[in-house]
């Protein structure tokens, strides 16, 4: 339903250009459920933008190809994505309180919403509304009421109502979760996992919280500095992370039940993305540095049905080039069952 | 509704500012201005009148200051303002209602335009960033802006007036020709007579709207609202409205009321460049005339005119946003 | 007389932010930026900036016209030696006056006191609002609420005629006199700007950390807060220089200043005393009038390219075609 193939980002600055996304493939069915981590500044967002085709000067597509539901949509204008917009895809951002247009009311945000898609008829327009917010369980009466007026959570959730307005097949979530408590955070949770279950939307989530995603997530996405990392089906990546910095990220978390452990970050910071390091962008921090790293730049790998980009796993196949990301669900993955020299993970090839 | 209270007792604080300086200020003077005024009109005045003034003034009289103060709020506010020297015997208030009308009508209209027109541009000047328009308006205007007010009104007199002669220059109407009353040449000759003035005050004005207007517009684009907005495939033309500059003008309402101060000088210099007869004419003309009733009464006058105004974009504004209103 | 522009939000509830804020270095916010480092940066800007650039250039000429006003022009400004109302001609640049004095002269040695004005009730209206705008978002709570009060005040009473009728009862001071009445009246806008950026600063990392570390609030204030708000308070100097270019020369042209003393806003004043325009002696109005304009272009030019530098998002942007993939 959604090929995304080499994406780049790049944002014009003065000091040259920064490449705040770089060579993003993968590929989505209906349905999925995919989570993108990464820690802030790694261009999950910039990549979840570019995707909606809702980037700003100065950033721009400097390449690679978007194509949702087989068509082009990178250098669209938004006059012709506007028919694809809201009724195939929609956006849940991360602040409601900055999301939502403090003057109008809710009910009338929904309701340009539909009006801009040709539905004119006020009792329709009325009774959609009231039946998204109540899916979300709000009490239509609020369609009256500014964005100020509600709760973080009850914002949020009516985000996600507004986002429901034409059972898209296609939502993409910027940490919807991140401005919310932790209580707040699993119910928000729990009701999108809902949703997808009754409406079969596909959804991309992005998110700092590696441990929440990966409850509900079918595959996950991991983002270092604008590349990724290390990208599977969600229990293999999240039990036995083949990349560095996805074990550095789940050591990160402690877990509530278990022996307890020394809590370890992931010492230093990301790279300066107008200057990146030659080779490998983690190879400062990461603990498993080989000499080669710092030369030569990890392309991503295939091992088994995960994609990591790390010299560790370089004997497996390389992942193709743009066009035919072998990392779907629906294709059976090739390759590197054997010759796991070099790589001190064991199992969890198939 | 507190809101509303709340403002209005910050009017009411400086109407009675301006009161005070009013009071003030004749008895602070070295040598009490006033003095000098009343030996030149001494055997002129009627004794009511003369009462009037030294109340006003503080002249001739043994009370004390807060009694004097008193006496003063007293008699502002059942509207005796005196006699205008200038013009005896008129009084102050029938002077200024000769002139407001002038003033209003020119400076009403202008303001009215140069927000309308410069709101404009500045949203669409913002909302196309990069285009043709965008790279002209913010050099050009900010130049218009800085010129002084006075000196446009003196080179549109020297191009259209003089040179050109195409419009008359002086005045608000041919005085020595006209009759003022409900007849065509009056209207024709009105109209004729504010063009220059009017220009004169638009052209400078304008570039503030503008740019104020353009600048918060674009940091309004930036926001995630408007995000959302082309998120959700909304025309173009609606989220530069409905979303962008709905959102964007909210500070300008608030702004205006700085900007009035400036809107009120503009007018004055004007009206003296082109000696058009309106409150700010009459001002320099009462100070110039030493006509000390007549000053204090006018800048009374245009405090409240500026409150009023102010009044109205709260208004606007509390309509336009309905975060105030239940902040209160 | 003109209106002021600003690239943001002036009004301190519309946000506590303003976008005038010295953008923290890159890395983390912790750091304090040094005042030096807020200098260096801007010397950068400017440079890089065009109106900055333009802006910068016309100060420097006025500068320099003030400062060695023999330099450039050869006759005296008051002496009425010469044939009066002369065209333009090599001899005399603009022409002479009707009581027969060179114009040129008058102009460049006028700048002086134009710029003398400038200067002085710039530093001192921005020292006002400085002193008052961070007291009142420092000391917070009765203090803040008197102080702003006096402000708002101050700043919704219509300055100009204020202005007039004080200069009226002290029957035209000298320049003396227009300095102090325009200092004393003309601090209330920048000092809400100022109060509104300390305001936000407040709860800055760095100060906490001052906070904490044990310091007096006063060496805060003076030591942390105001080498922040650097650029804010030049971006206040040029308004307040520019404002008081603008009053004086306004209060000079309706004879309201000393007629005898040398100055654009006085030329004006005698200019339109002898129906300069009117009686083909356009430049005696124009030349003077055109000064003031370009004085006036500059600190606005100066004080918008520092709107630009502090709020990345009002840089001009070049429309770019989009890359089809």
């Amino acid at each position: 339903m959604l090929q995304v193939s080499g994406l780049t980002v790049e944002y014009a600055m003065e000091r040259g250009a920064v490449r705040a996304v770089e060579d993003v493939s993968f590929d989505l069915a209906p349905g999925e459920f995919i989570g993108v981590v990464g820690e802030s500044g790694c261009g999950k967002s910039t990549m979840l933008f570019a995707i909606a085709q809702l980037l700003v000067p100065p950033a721009e597509i400097t390449g690679g190809s978007v194509i949702f539901q087989g068509r082009s949509m990178v250098g669209l204008t938004d006059k012709q994505l506007a028919a694809v917009r809201w009724k195939d895809l929609s956006v849940v951002m991360q602040s409601a309180m900055n999301a939502l247009n403090p003057v109008k009311s809710i009910g009338a945000q929904f309701r340009d919403a539909m009006r801009a898609h040709g539905v004119t008829s006020k009792a329709e327009i009325a009774g959609r509304s009231a039946e998204v917010l109540r899916m979300v369980g709000i009490d239509p009466v609020h369609l009256k009421s500014y964005s100020h007026q509600l709760s973080g959570g009850m914002r949020q959730r009516s985000m996600i109502a507004m986002a429901m307005l034409f059972t898209p097949d296609l939502v993409i979530m910027d940490e919807p979760t991140s401005a919310l408590d932790v209580v707040a955070q699993r119910s928000l949770m729990v009701q999108i996992k809902d949703l997808q279950q009754r409406l079969g939307f596909a959804i991309i989530f992005v998110t700092h919280d590696m441990s929440l995603v990966s409850h509900f997530s079918d595959r996950l996405m991991v983002m270092y500095a604008g590349q990724v990392a290390e990208f599977g089906p969600t229990r293999q990546v999240f039990d036995a992370p083949r990349h560095p910095y996805s074990t550095g990220l789940l050591e990160a978390f402690p877990s509530i039940r278990g022996p307890r452990v020394p809590l370890t970050g992931i010492p230093g910071s990301p790279p300066d993305l107008a200057r990146p390091p030659a080779g490998c962008r983690f190879a400062p921090r990461c603990p498993r540095v080989m000499d080669e790293c710092r030369t030569t730049p990890p392309a991503l790998y295939q091992a088994g049905r995960v994609q990591v980009r790390c010299l560790l796993h370089s004997s497996r196949n390389e992942v193709l080039a743009p066009g035919s990301p072998a990392g779907s669900v629906s294709s059976v993955a090739t390759g590197g069952a054997a010759g796991s020299a070099g790589s001190a993970e064991a199992g969890g090839d198939e | 509704m507190r809101f509303a209270l709340r403002r209005l007792g910050f009017f009411v604080l400086t109407l009675w500012a301006a009161l005070t300086l009013n009071f003030l200020l004749p008895r602070l003077m070295p040598g009490n201005p006033a003095l000098a005024m009343l030996s030149k009109f001494h055997g002129q005045l009627g004794p009511g009148t003369l009462h009037a003034l030294e109340v006003l003034f503080g002249v001739n009289t043994h009370k004390s200051l807060p009694a004097q103060y008193v006496s003063y709020l007293h008699q502002v506010f059942t509207g005796n303002f005196g006699p205008s020297l200038d013009f005896y015997p008129e009084s102050v208030t029938s002077v200024i209602g000769g002139a407001i009308w002038w003033t209003v009508g020119l400076v009403g209209v202008t303001t009215v335009l140069a927000f309308v027109l410069g709101t404009g541009l500045g949203i669409v000047s913002a909302w196309r960033r990069g285009g043709r328009l965008d790279s002209v308006v913010p050099p050009v205007f900010v130049i218009t802006s800085a010129i002084p007010y006075f000196w446009m009104g003196m080179v549109l007199v020297l191009v259209f007036g003089v040179s050109l002669g195409w419009l008359p220059t002086q005045g608000g109407y041919y005085v020595s020709t006209d009759s003022p009353g409900l007849n065509l040449t009056f209207f024709q000759d009105v109209l004729s007579h504010a063009i220059l003035p009017a220009m004169a005050l638009l052209i400078t004005t304008i570039g503030t709207w503008i740019l104020t207007m353009r600048n918060t517009m674009i940091t309004t684009l930036a926001e995630d609202y408007v995000r959302m907005a082309r998120a959700k495939g909304l025309p173009g033309r609606r989220i530069m409205v409905d979303y962008a500059a709905r959102n964007a003008i909210l500070p300008n309402l608030t702004g205006f009321a700085m900007s009035l101060g400036f809107v009120v000088s503009g007018a004055i210099l004007i009206e003296y460049v082109f000696n058009y007869p309106g409150v700010g004419y009459l001002l320099l003309q009462a100070v110039q005339g030493e006509d000390y009733p007549l000053e204090q009464a006018l800048f009374l006058f245009i405090t409240v005119a500026v409150l009023l105004a102010i009044l109205v974009a709260d208004i606007a504004t509390a309509l336009l946003d309905p975060r105030t209103r239940t902040a209160g | 007389m003109a209106m002021p522009i600003s690239g943001v939000p002036t009004a301190p509830d519309a946000t506590g932010q303003l976008a005038g804020t010295e953008p923290g270095p890159t890395g983390t916010d912790r750091a304090r930026p040094p005042a030096s480092h807020a200098l260096a940066r801007m010397g950068r800007a400017v440079r890089s900036n065009r109106k900055a650039t333009a802006g910068t250039v016309l100060l420097a000429i006025f500068l320099f016209a003030a400062l060695f006003p023999g330099l450039i022009a050869h006759d005296s400004p008051s002496a009425d030696a010469y044939t009066p109302k002369l065209g333009l001609s090599t001899a005399h640049l603009l022409g002479t006056t009707a009581q027969g004095q060179d114009m040129w002269a008058q102009l460049v040695w006028g700048t002086r006191n134009v710029m003398i004005i400038a200067f002085v009730v710039g530093l001192a209206a921005t020292g006002i609002a400085v002193l008052i705008g961070v007291a009142a978002a420092y000391l917070g709570g009765l203090w803040d609420g008197t102080l702003s009060l006096l402000t708002d005040v101050l700043l919704v009473i219509p300055l100009f005629p204020l202005l007039i009728i004080i200069a009226g009862y002290a029957h035209g001071g000298g320049t003396l006199v227009l300095i102090l009445v325009i200092t004393v009246t003309s601090w209330s806008y920048t000092a809400r700007q100022l109060r509104s950026q300390a305001l936000s600063l407040r709860h800055r990392d760095f100060l906490e950390a001052a906070r904490v570390r044990g310091e007096r609030r006063l060496y805060i204030i003076v030591v942390e807060v105001i080498p922040t708000m650097t650029s804010l308070i030049v971006a206040s100097f040029l308004t307040n220089a520019l404002y008081a270019v603008l009053f004086a020369s306004s209060l000079q042209f309706i004879g309201l200043g000393d007629p005898n003393t040398q100055s654009w806003g006085t030329m004006l004043y005698w200019a339109e005393n002898n129906a300069a325009l009117q009686t083909g002696q356009p430049m005696w109005a124009i030349a003077p009038g055109a000064c003031i304009a370009a004085l006036g272009a500059a600190f606005a030019l100066l004080n918008y390219a520092f709107d630009e530098i502090g709020n990345p998002a009002l840089r001009p942007v070049r429309k770019k075609r989009v890359t089809r993939a």
